[in-house]
């Protein structure tokens, strides 16, 4: 089984300050990480190729830098790891992101052997979408199962996952080739060995540029090939709310009766004993 | 001049013929947009033996409801609901799509936002217009932890999508006096030529339906452990809500993340908010500041949740929390001098 794994590189969001006078990232200092959900993508490949054999390859779309997280991925057991990278690929939304990764997804097949799953994250922690996975599958005319929280089995061309969903879990099964995007729930990623992290740090990445990709139509890569653009960002403004202190439960239960709340909640009175 | 997109259309998901709130919350909202730029508002309705969302569809707003009903439509599966989704926007041409953004919505959003193709923003909590004649979607979205609003457009590609928040837009009462035309839009689709087969659905038992509670009593890590809960859920019931909790406490296991508001949890706009023990940082916030009542109680005068609250008492929850309990169980208070002005 051909796993091929698509990674991004985000800033940890936990670290990220704004400036509240420009409304603008402040970038200094805040690490790079792998983007939590993907690593787990990365975890449940790697114990998919240990129960069905196969291989692992791991894609990622982002600046030089961005070979950090497919070392990390080759020190935990991937097999390949390939980094998409251009000037003319920056600056892509969902649409042009999804568009590349399923170009790259396509040489990958053509280079290791065709490709029977295709996982992602649920989302990124940076642009929070959830769109691109939907956007690689469409395009590669895969099946797709999102939110996957278990990979239940994969029975000859079948597979079959637990969804959750807001209300409750749904069983689904599908035919491969399919792209499932994972919880964090799905599993515990492991930790790298000895041997692997030496193997990731001396590990240097397989590097795509444009050219790498002859027939890759340029007016949907990148900033050009992007619907969607940011006109502004701005710090949201906390509410500001004229708070009124009570300072026992009596005297706020006697306040909440004096606005709209019992009338618009239907409370009746007790009756008095 | 006639324009080639037209209209506001807004997906009406459902279960089991069952809509899902944020359904008609988008409607509402697609209809106050409409408002603004002299459009009509059309909902989608795709399912098996779904016709009375139609209607429903209509009295929350609709000027127009689109109805897919077909067997294989029954549960949602990605490809029959988004061939018969790109159906319809082919054929109507919608200047606007509008999508929640739960996880069938965002699945079937990312599918025919790649489809069409066109721009897609993820996760909106503000959605506006400019006016005649650029009619442009201004759909706005926290970004980075909430640390950032950001408003996105699409500005060459029709229709504009977005995918919205539960919670956070104003359904309209329902009217029954309001009128639309239903239009069965045919499709047709084998079950054999779909691959993905929902197998089984199992209901979380313990259902919190945080998002339409008229009343949410939230404990946070001050509550002290799975104990506390206990006591707010006694609050809850008196008042006829549900218990709600802060990322902390489902993260400490003493609660499931089926109660959890906030940024990675539920957003929630009930009448009345409780905050027992919460200390209020923005990823929970963000969550709650659309109720109408907040009260918070907290020992710590300083918390920050205090900011955004219309109640606040400082004190220790084990105190106020039970005295509570009892004051409601006793009735309504005889009115005295104290309290607060009326919000």
């Amino acid at each position: 089984m051909h796993i091929v794994v698509c990674v991004k590189q985000v800033p940890d969001s936990r670290e990220i300050r704004i400036d509240a006078k420009t409304g603008t990232l402040i970038r200094e200092g805040v690490p790079s990480i792998m983007n939590p959900y993907d690593l787990h993508g990365v975890e449940a490949a790697l114990e998919l190729r240990e129960k069905y054999g196969g291989r692992v390859t791991v894609i990622t779309m982002g600046p030089p830098m961005a070979e950090k997280v497919l070392k990390q991925a080759i020190s935990l057991g991937a097999d390949d790891a390939v980094l998409v990278t251009d000037r003319r690929f920056g600056g892509a939304d969902t649409l042009a992101t999804a568009y590349t990764l399923s170009e790259a997804i396509k040489k990958a097949a053509a280079t290791w052997g065709p490709v029977d799953l295709v996982i992602a994250g649920k989302q990124t922690i940076d642009g929070d979408t959830g769109q691109v996975g939907p956007g690689i599958a469409c395009r590669l005319g895969l099946e797709q199962l999102t939110y996957v929280e278990r990979i239940v089995a994969v029975e000859g061309r079948r597979i079959r996952v637990e969804r959750h969903l807001e209300d409750g879990l749904e069983v689904v099964e599908t035919n491969l080739p399919a792209l499932v995007t994972v919880l964090q729930e799905m599993n515990t990623v492991r930790r790298a060995s000895l041997p692997g992290m030496l193997a990731g740090a001396r590990y240097k990445p397989i590097v795509w540029t444009v050219q790498d990709f002859p027939d890759i139509d340029v007016s949907k890569i990148g900033l050009k090939g992007s619907p969607t653009i940011v006109a502004r960002s701005w710090v949201p403004e906390v509410r500001k709310v004229n708070t009124t202190y009570v300072d026992s439960a009596a005297a706020l239960w006697e306040a909440l009766w004096k606005t709209d709340l019992p009338e618009r909640l239907g409370w009746t009175a007790a009756e008095g004993e | 001049m006639e324009l080639e997109y037209q209209g506001i259309m807004v997906w009406v998901e459902q279960r089991d013929g069952i809509a899902k709130p944020v359904s008609w919350q988008l409607i509402g909202q697609a209809r106050r947009l409409a408002e603004k730029i002299g459009a009509e508002v059309f909902a989608l309705v795709q399912g098996h033996q779904v016709e009375h969302l139609a209607q429903e569809a209509i009295y929350y707003g609709a000027d127009r409801a689109y109805l897919v009903d077909h067997p294989v439509l029954k549960d949602y599966r990605t490809q029959p609901y988004s061939v018969s989704t790109l159906e319809v926007i082919r054929q109507v041409k919608p200047e606007i799509v509008l999508i929640g953004a739960t996880y069938q919505g965002r699945d079937l959003a990312g599918a025919i936002a790649t489809h069409l193709p066109t721009g897609l923003t993820a996760d909106t909590t503000m959605l506006d217009v400019e006016p005649n004649p650029s009619r442009l979607l201004l759909a706005s979205r926290p970004a980075f932890s909430e640390k950032l609003m950001a408003t996105i457009l699409c500005k060459k590609y029709k229709p504009q999508m977005a995918t919205a928040r539960p919670g956070i837009f104003e359904a309209l009462p329902r009217d029954e006096s309001r009128t639309g035309q239903i239009l069965r839009v045919p499709f047709d689709m084998k079950e054999e030529e779909i691959a993905t087969k929902v197998l089984q659905f199992y209901q979380d038992e313990e259902r919190v339906n945080l998002e339409d509670a008229q009343v949410i009593v939230a404990g946070g890590r001050g509550i002290g452990g799975p104990e506390g809960f206990a006591v707010l859920k006694e609050l809850a019931d008196l008042l006829g809500g549900v218990v709600g909790a802060s990322r902390p406490c489902v993260e400490q296991g003493w609660i499931k993340n089926t109660h959890q508001v906030g940024q990675t949890g539920k957003t929630v706009r009930p009448k009345l908010y409780i905050a027992v023990g919460i200390s209020g940082a923005v990823q929970h916030t963000i969550g709650m500041t659309g109720s109408d009542v907040i009260v918070a109680i907290n020992k710590d005068p300083n918390a920050p949740i205090f900011n955004v609250a219309h109640y606040g008492i400082v004190g220790d929850w084990q105190q106020v929390v039970p005295e509570l309990i009892r004051v409601i169980k006793a009735g309504k208070p005889a009115v005295a001098g104290a309290g607060g002005a009326a919000k």
